[in-house]
């Protein structure tokens, strides 16, 4: 498993890096916030993004993409998460094209992956049901009638919920709430009549929805993979999230970590940079330390990914926990670290705090993870 | 064939011969041999394995012939190391003379003290200890006082060097000392080498919480050294002494990869040792989640020490990240030396030889002893000040 970059990667991720910091700073998000945005996130920002073939980065060649692989979306997380830089990539390429790639049928994947890449349509993952991450509690009661399902049920917290064209909804055709089997993964518009949603805003200012389905009629032709058989890939497709989030969560705390160190070598208090404190210098040391093996687990978990590798699940859970305990620390540093003025809406801290926040629980917080890890290594 | 291979086929078949059959298993940690004026053996293959390597000058097998060593090319020595690591041949004979003071001089040395003491290290004649520490330099080691005068030909010292290991067992030290303290601390210290039977040099081992004492504290009083004696020139000893670190770090890592596969993993004391529920896991909520939390930074750790190679192969690796390797692993392996033994309960609290297993000695033994991996070579505070200062370039003043 390759832990470098190759050449490629490493000039994706500098021109991502360039593009987000240029053309989506935080002053952006703050912008889209103070306007309450519908969006919550800027379209033409992201028409740029697909024409930039962003979208087509994990795709294969097959499907008019460019195949490059986990490793590389990884990058563009990564340099999002430094800006905080908020668009439909993560649901709607690092989610919605691998659910099509990994278990959708020929014709599935032939219409629908092209046009993901010409940025035809977004996806929201539509999965939770309940305040915590829970793979199997699927309760969206799906009754299948030939070629024809019909569901009834709430799915919660949905980031993008408010805007993606298209839902990847978990739903239960078959067994109880919590069980693994029984669970099928369907791609539905969002205009099918009986969905209604409400948005809900969260301390991210980014755009998340609760949605109801109401006698939803859709056709056979929506399932992706097997009737009942979803949770394999769900758990594979939760994974991938995992790691993506991950990624993007090691960039935030990247420029948290940078933009305290500057601090520290700015201000003044009892006649001397604050920075010569010991006491903040080890503090500050340890937050280095934490994000460099925080980074390595995210990035051996992205190339797991682009090797289908059996450390998959080991990895995902590794680089979660790792990710969501360092950008607490960072984040948390970083406003205790500016004192007061870490705690204005003028400076950029509380945004990441805020994000951070909402990172930690989505796809597993870490006693989620921890437990699952235990499990996979059999204790 | 190759003149290399031949040498390959050559070295397997001498081994082969002469290495003992116990002398191609896992070696213990009492079971060095260090040689010396007093040398002893672990066994009688043990000494016969020595003098065998020794007879054939491959103690030492890249050293010059003059200086009682093998004269092997780099690549013939790497074979040599290869094919003693795959029959799983023991180091015949080891100690400070090889790993640190036999580079420094091939390095620093002049001929005469380099025909004087390599064969002597070579020849598992003369063992060698450390004189750096001293109780009021530590983690400031650049503040040693032991004072050498200057009385023409010779030098006079005085003072005191904390944890000498094995200064009760060494016949010779290296030494750093005080010959001039009107400038940048670093710059008047000296390398020097004497005898530990020369006049004035007392020793006192000093027990650990272990219950063992490999460690000294040894007295210098009004020692005379002949200038000669001197390593590099006088007050510029302190770049010998960093010269030699970086042997210590090297063999720190051989020993760290020489020793034997631990017989069980983190995960079977947890299984061995813990009370399961009925699906297998953990009851011990605190205990199953540091387990967790451990295998999962071990392994963050072992991989950002494969990304630093990786990326050095690539040529973009970034400097600043190598500077918490020796803090952040060492911390997480007393981590884990802890999670053992607090898993094995009682039963890892131990003293007594016959109410416990060897193992659970060994597990306490190691609660204690590695306490010292967090202190011994740059303390974690002098490793964070070393982060903070080179990798995030935090001010001083």
């Amino acid at each position: 498993m390759p832990l470098a970059l190759n050449e490629e990667q490493r000039m994706l991720r500098d021109t991502a890096r360039d593009f987000l910091q240029s053309n989506a700073p935080v002053s952006l998000l703050r912008e889209l916030r103070d306007n309450n945005d519908p969006n919550g996130y800027s379209t033409a920002l992201w028409q740029q993004m697909v024409e930039m073939g962003w979208t087509a980065v994990t795709i294969p060649e097959s499907y008019d993409g460019l195949g490059f692989g986990y490793l590389s979306a990884g990058a563009i997380l990564e340099e999002a998460g430094k800006t905080l830089a908020h668009s439909p990539f993560f649901s709607t390429v690092a989610l919605g094209a691998a659910a099509i790639n990994l278990v959708g049928n020929d014709s599935q994947k032939q219409t629908l992956l092209p046009e993901i890449v010409a940025g035809g349509f977004t996806v929201a993952l539509a999965h939770e049901e309940s305040n915590h991450h829970h793979p199997s509690q699927v309760s969206v009661i799906t009754s299948v009638d030939g070629d024809s399902l019909t569901l009834n049920g709430k799915k919660q917290f949905i980031a993008e919920g408010g805007t993606a064209d298209k839902l990847l909804v978990t739903v239960r055709t078959q067994g109880d709430v919590n069980d693994q089997d029984g669970i099928t993964l369907l791609l539905i518009d969002r205009d099918t009549a009986g969905i209604s949603s409400k948005n809900i805003t969260m301390v991210d200012s980014r755009n998340y929805a609760d949605i109801q389905f109401d006698a939803v009629k859709v056709s056979s032709d929506c399932v992706l993979g097997e009737l009942h058989q979803g949770f394999a890939t769900l758990d594979k497709l939760f994974d991938y999230g995992r790691i993506c989030l991950a990624a993007e969560m090691v960039g935030g705390a990247q420029a948290m970590l940078d933009k305290t160190v500057e601090y520290l070598k700015d201000r003044e208090q009892f006649g001397r940079k604050i920075g010569t404190f010991q006491a903040l210098q080890h503090r500050a040391a340890k937050m280095f330390a934490e994000l460099e093996i925080t980074r390595s687990a995210v990035v051996a978990g992205l190339a797991a990914i682009d090797d289908d590798s059996d450390d998959l699940a080991a990895l995902a859970s590794t680089a979660k926990t790792m990710a969501n305990e360092t950008y607490r620390l960072i984040t948390d540093e970083a406003v205790q670290m500016h004192g007061g003025i870490g705690l204005t809406d003028e400076l950029d801290v509380g945004f990441y705090l805020k994000r951070c926040r909402v990172c930690i629980h989505s796809l597993g917080d870490s006693g989620f993870h921890k437990d699952r890890f235990a499990r996979l290594n059999q204790f | 064939m190759s003149n290399l291979e031949q040498f390959r086929t050559e070295t397997r078949a001498w081994l082969e011969a002469n290495c003992p059959a116990s002398m191609r298993t896992p070696q213990k940690r009492s079971e060095g041999v260090y040689g010396g004026r007093r040398a002893t053996f672990p066994s009688e293959d043990a000494r016969i394995w020595m003098e065998r390597m020794i007879e054939k000058r491959w103690t030492a097998p890249e050293w010059e012939e003059k200086y009682g060593g093998g004269g092997l090319s780099r690549e013939e020595g790497k074979i040599l190391a290869q094919e003693m690591e795959a029959m799983g041949c023991r180091k015949p004979l080891v100690g400070h003379g090889f790993w640190m003071l036999g580079p420094a001089l091939l390095e620093y040395g002049t001929e005469e003290q380099k025909l004087e003491h390599l064969p002597k290290i070579a020849r598992g004649e003369i063992r060698w200890c450390q004189g750096y520490s001293e109780p009021g330099s530590g983690s400031d080691l650049a503040s040693l006082r032991c004072k050498a005068e200057d009385k023409g030909d010779h030098f006079v010292i005085n003072g005191q060097k904390s944890w000498t290991s094995d200064g009760d067992k060494a016949d010779w030290i290296f030494c750093l000392v005080r010959t001039n303290d009107t400038g940048k601390k670093q710059e008047g210290i000296s390398f020097i080498l004497f005898d530990m039977e020369t006049p004035g040099v007392s020793v006192r081992p000093v027990p650990l919480i272990t219950g063992e004492a490999h460690f000294c504290d040894t007295f210098l009083d009004n020692v005379v050294v002949p200038k000669s004696q001197v390593v590099g020139e006088i007050d510029k000893g302190w770049g010998v002494a960093k010269a030699l670190l970086v042997h210590e770090r090297k063999m720190m890592s051989e020993i760290e990869r020489n020793m034997p596969k631990p017989k069980y993993s983190t995960v079977d004391y947890a299984k061995n040792y813990m009370a399961k529920n009925a699906d297998g896991s953990i009851r011990d909520g605190d205990i199953r989640d540091r387990l967790a939390t451990h295998l999962m930074r071990d392994q963050a750790i072992k991989l950002s020490q494969q990304r630093a190679f990786e990326e050095g192969m690539a040529g973009y690796f970034d400097m600043r990240v190598s500077t918490i390797f020796k803090y952040i692993s060492t911390e997480e392996k007393t981590h884990k030396d802890t999670l053992v033994v607090d898993m094995m309960g009682m039963s890892g609290a131990g003293w007594d030889t016959e109410r416990f297993t060897g193992d659970e000695h060994t597990k306490t033994y190691e609660w204690m002893s590695n306490k010292a991996l967090t202190i011994a070579g740059g303390s974690s505070e002098v490793q964070l000040n070393l982060v903070s200062k080179r990798a995030l370039d935090l001010p001083e003043h």
